[in-house]
């Protein structure tokens, strides 16, 4: 019983930490029709960027400084590796997001020398906790209800704001969006802003629960979190985090079983079967160009 | 090896023959008199077998416009079919130690050892029948597999394609980690003492090496791949292909059965990655399923981007120079260098793939076209005559 | 236009390449020399570690310990002529794949030798590029028997692992009263695997049960697992798992309030490790091949010397405490210096053919090769952590048959 439950818990933080990445997916694939295959590298770089500065510097000017030069990594890298792509093939943008994966996790791997860094240990949230007679850390307990947060306000961001209306607008034709006088630059930019700022608040409680980052640390869960967008309909945020939570769980639970060789297989399976029988997703929008 | 891909003036095409001709040539001559342990050596073999991986994935991304990522994981189905069907016996149970022995429990050099004698010229034939053997064995597997992953998987378009044969070959590989198929695979474990690219170096009585060929073998099978692989493209299938590459719904108004071609196309491809995996496996000497990542698909991507999506040669250029680069040319850039008592600043371990990643970006994004865009050596050759000498040095220099 | 000008850029790279290539290799040569006053010969070993990687940290600490040696010895007299020694270093990524590339550089420097690699694996991957080149490899701390096994051309100076898997299955059933025991170890690690299969052989042989178990390569949840062995009623946790890897496994059982002791096999033996389990109450068990004390002047020497280099100590994990690898790898080198010795050249085959005859008596105890190129070696030391006062403490000394 109390295997169970610690197994549940986990599955749980794990699946609102996939979440956190998959809006980014989601939102960028929505919009741009683009698999940002580097968002994984830019969580990752987040985690990089917090092992350094927490080495020189407090917890409590490292998080929020962290938080800042992600958003700025992931503006940088749209503007610099996809918007000059605008107009050329969908391909060419895709190879230019593996090659700025590529990039990233050499950067990485070179800042680092190669080592597993060691995340630093967060207040409160690094502390212990027993839910149910299993320990575990707060953080377990804190994901699910700040990515339930953290959506939520993303839902009224995009309901009802401008900017939100003008996301929506561009998402849904890219270019009659621009014939009305959208910025479509500034939609995009704000796209993977906030995408960018919630891999980051991803990777710190990510990392807080399992506190080695190496180069490749992102690649995984980038390409999980894109399964979960996908199994939740591409375009729709909710059905990206129940996606995520469901692929969470399940691994997990998978990982407490004689076949963990297949824990990452299965999500990839469970990608496989979501596009072959229902190519939207749970809440996908029917299109007929997407699959 | 470039070669021809469309109809161009005689010449250009002869030129090229004579140029592929001439670079294997080179090998065997440098090969016997250059110190063998050159790093050289290392990239003619490693280019070779990445030239066929990248050209069997340009057939696909660049001549039938199917976007898929699945490379590793076909090439580990080579890799694997060909080192489980050439283990020797005798060595088998030190290799699945862990499983007490193979279920497999022959060898196709032995077999035709049985037939032509296992020493001398016949053991020579023998060596070379169970390679070849073996190799086409490896393609063939992967074409099954990539037969049966494409029924589902081909209905689906451009980026989807992508991630879902990049999910296939991660589950492959998962496939052939699982320890209950142990006996078969050895688990994640590796797979060694198989005949590798040295075991064809010619020896007389005494032990001694009078020919090598270990650098030219690479070369001359993945030459005749690409051959054949041209030969395909310039046929009516080749037609086909790039027809549902340039207008699906036109090709198939035209009578191009696109589901037949993708499948077909799918499946050569996926033949010539696995060919390439057995290669890959007699280059390193060792096969285990965690080398064949998404990295390396990635990787191979990202060579068939620099070479040229739509071009055979661009992919055999760029496949030499990115394994010359990254293996050999660039090398310096790790080790922390000292000129005059101070220390160079940057250059320390890993800064070798950082350069080497910001030149993939800045050719991806602002020489999109790669080397050769769509075009051949032969055009090349034809339409520049001034420009051919430069070329044919990028690919022999040194 | 813009296509001939792309080719033309292209070229002109490609060329800066080669030019930059060829100074490189220049450079080495140099480099080489620099150190040595001109006309001096120079003899090179390779040094085939890890520097990067999940290993990385262990193969920093191994190559420390002959760049110490070094230090030390940097001449050997062969044939009669004073050579300079230089090291040479190829960083294999602690990665199977990478092994078989960073082999290839050792042998295009012709080094005389190669010593190395921490890590079986990576051994294993790169022998056969060593035997293709007729070089001899010595391995420091590669444990598994599958190194040696079958090729002339591989030696190594530390104990094997039917032996440690052995001793620490003898611990866990004799002195920690264990029955059943939870194994954890990387997916296609060699060495992992190896460790565990004797582990297995010896402890169910001893009555007791045993339950195995792999992770994915990259994996950072250990949390499942630890769970999954406390699920299962396991009495100790055998993790013969790369540092980087028991570093999270000690942090994460630290949080979930485990009861069982740990074992680990000599890859836990570093100070990671003792920095992870510091001030917790997990109980930490590791076999090594070198307690600290048992050679003064070699400690005082090694801790001297990383003390007054910051490099070495950031390669050392930024302390002083001294890691069983870094012996070795001193021992290494002065093993490599006889074999050189005993060739009277520099040759690799005259290396390969003098190695077996190689006797040596090491801070780590006496080396000598048997048939196969293991070394006989008898002794193991378990040590534990007093996660108190965050140091190694010694426990007993483990030899064969007992």
């Amino acid at each position: 019983m109390q295997f169970f439950v610690s197994q549940i818990l986990s599955g749980i933080s794990l699946g609102g930490q996939y979440a956190l990445i998959a809006i980014g997916y989601t939102m960028v694939y929505g919009i741009l029709r683009l698999i940002n295959f580097a968002h994984g590298d830019v969580f990752m770089c987040a985690g990089v960027m917090m092992v350094f500065m927490s080495a020189s510097m407090p917890i409590y000017a490292s998080i929020p400084l962290m938080l800042v030069l992600t958003v700025l990594l992931g503006f940088v890298i749209e503007r610099a590796a996809y918007k000059p792509l605008r107009t050329a093939p969908r391909m060419s943008v895709m190879i230019s997001a593996i090659g700025v994966s590529y990039l990233l996790q050499n950067l990485a791997l070179y800042a680092t020398g190669g080592q597993p860094q060691t995340y630093p240990t967060l207040p409160f949230i690094s502390n212990s906790v027993t839910i149910l007679g299993a320990p575990t850390h707060w953080v377990t307990v804190i994901t699910p209800v700040l990515v339930v947060l953290l959506v939520l306000a993303l839902q009224w961001l995009i309901n009802h704001t401008k900017i939100g209306m003008a996301m929506r607008a561009v998402a849904k034709d890219f270019e009659t969006s621009q014939l009305m006088g959208i910025k479509i630059n500034r939609v995009i930019s704000v796209t993977f802003i906030i995408g960018s700022f919630l891999a980051a608040v991803g990777s710190l409680l990510y990392f807080t629960n399992y506190p080695t980052v190496v180069p490749l640390s992102g690649a995984m869960p980038g390409l999980k979190a894109f399964v979960a967008a996908v199994f939740g309909g591409i375009g729709s945020i909710p059905g990206a985090v129940i996606g995520a939570f469901i692929i969470g769980i399940v691994e997990t639970l998978i990982k407490g079983t004689s076949y963990t060789v297949f824990s990452d297989a299965f999500t990839f399976a469970l990608l496989i079967i979501i596009l072959v029988v229902k190519p939207t997703g749970l809440f996908g929008e029917r299109a007929t160009d997407k699959v | 090896m470039p070669k021809t891909k469309q109809q161009t003036s005689g010449s250009g095409k002869l030129i090229t023959l004579l140029i592929v001709a001439a670079f294997m040539a080179l090998t065997i001559i440098l090969e016997n008199t250059m110190s063998p342990s050159s790093l050289l050596f290392t990239v003619i073999k490693k280019g070779a077998v990445y030239s066929l991986v990248a050209v069997s994935m340009n057939l696909l991304n660049g001549f039938t416009g199917l976007f898929s990522l699945g490379q590793a994981g076909f090439m580990l189905l080579g890799a694997y079919t060909y080192a489980i069907f050439m283990i020797p016996s005798d060595v088998r149970d030190s290799v699945y130690y862990l499983f007490n022995g193979s279920s497999v429990h022959f060898s196709f050099q032995e077999m035709f050892g049985a037939i032509f004698g296992t020493a001398g010229f016949g053991g020579a034939v023998s060596l070379v029948l169970g390679v070849l053997v073996a190799i086409i064995c490896a393609g063939i597997v992967a074409a099954i597999f990539a037969y049966l992953i494409g029924l589902p998987v081909l209905r689906l378009k451009s980026d989807y394609l992508a991630i879902a044969t990049l999910g296939f070959a991660e589950i492959i590989r998962a496939i052939f980690q699982w320890d209950k198929l142990g006996p078969v695979t050895n688990g994640a474990n590796m797979l060694k003492n198989f005949p590798t690219f040295a075991d064809f170096n010619i020896k007389n009585a005494s032990g001694q090496i009078v020919l090598r060929l270990s650098a030219f073998v690479p070369v001359f099978l993945s030459a005749v791949c690409i051959f054949i692989i041209v030969l395909l493209i310039n046929s009516s299938y080749g037609r086909a292909f790039k027809a549902i590459r340039d207008d699906e719904i036109a090709a198939e108004a035209m009578g191009v059965n696109l589901a037949h071609h993708k499948r077909l196309s799918f499946c050569i491809s996926s033949f010539f990655a696995g060919v390439g995996g057995a290669l890959f496996a007699m280059f390193t000497t060792m096969v285990q399923a965690k080398v064949f990542t998404s990295t390396m698909t990635y990787e191979i991507l990202l060579i068939v981007v620099i070479g040229g999506i739509g071009s055979v040669s661009g992919s055999c250029i760029a496949s030499l120079l990115y394994i010359a680069a990254s293996e050999w040319w660039l090398r310096f850039l790790d080790n922390e260098t000292y000129i005059n008592g101070t220390r160079v600043p940057l250059l320390r371990s890993g800064f070798r793939m950082v350069v080497f990643s910001v030149i993939i970006m800045i050719v991806v994004l602002f020489f999109r076209q790669g080397i050769m865009g769509s075009r051949e050596l032969p055009e090349l050759l034809r339409r520049r005559p001034k420009k051919q000498p430069a070329v044919e040095e990028v690919r022999t220099h040194e | 236009m813009k296509k001939a000008i792309a080719l033309v850029l292209a070229l002109v790279m490609v060329f800066a390449l080669c030019a930059c290539g060829n100074s490189n290799s220049g450079g080495n040569d140099a480099q080489g020399s620099a150190p040595a006053a001109s006309g001096d010969k120079v003899v090179r070993i390779g040094v085939f570690e890890p520097a990067s990687g999940d290993s990385g940290a262990g193969g920093k600490k191994e190559t420390l310990g002959m760049q110490y040696a070094n230090s030390e010895t940097p001449t050997v007299e062969i044939g009669g002529e004073t050579y300079n020694v230089e090291l040479v270093y190829a960083d294999n990524g602690s990665s199977t794949d990478k092994a078989v590339s960073a082999a290839s550089q050792l042998v295009s420097q012709n080094v005389a030798l190669v010593l190395g690699s921490y890590g079986s694996g990576v051994s294993i991957a790169a022998s056969d590029t060593f035997k293709d080149a007729g070089l001899a490899a010595v391995g420091v701390t590669c444990t598994n028997p599958q190194v040696t096994a079958g090729n002339d051309h591989y030696f190594r100076i530390c104990f094997l692992d039917p032996f440690q898997g052995t001793v620490l299955a003898n611990y866990a059933a004799n002195e920690l009263n264990a029955t059943k025991a939870y194994c954890l170890g990387e997916v296609g690690n060699e060495y992992d695997q190896g460790l565990v299969a004797y582990f297995k052989q010896a402890f169910e042989a001893a009555g007791g049960t045993v339950i195995t178990d792999s992770f994915p390569t990259n994996n950072s949840d250990f949390s499942s697992y630890i769970n999954k062995a406390k699920n299962e009623g396991a009495e100790v946790f055998f993790a013969p798992v790369s540092i980087a890897y028991s570093t999270q496994i000690v942090s994460q059982a630290a949080s979930l309030n485990v009861d069982f002791p740990f074992l680990g096999s000599d890859t836990w033996d570093d100070n990671m490790v003792l920095q992870a389990a510091a001030g917790t109450n997990v109980q930490v068990f590791v076999t090594t091949f070198y307690a600290e004390g048992g050679n003064p002047t070699f400690d005082e020497g090694i801790k001297a010397y990383i003390n007054s280099n910051s490099d070495a100590k950031t390669a050392n994990g930024g302390d002083d405490t001294i890691s069983a690898v870094t012996a070795m790898g001193y021992d290494a080198y002065y093993v490599a210096l006889e074999a050189l010795k005993a060739a009277g050249s520099t040759d690799p085959e005259a290396v390969k053919a003098a190695l077996p005859g190689v006797t040596y008596s090491g801070v780590s105890g006496d080396i000598s090769f048997d048939a196969t190129g293991d070394a006989i070696r008898d002794t193991a030391y378990i040590k534990t952590i007093n996660t108190a006062d965050s140091v190694w403490e010694f426990v007993t000394q483990q030899k064969a048959g007992e």
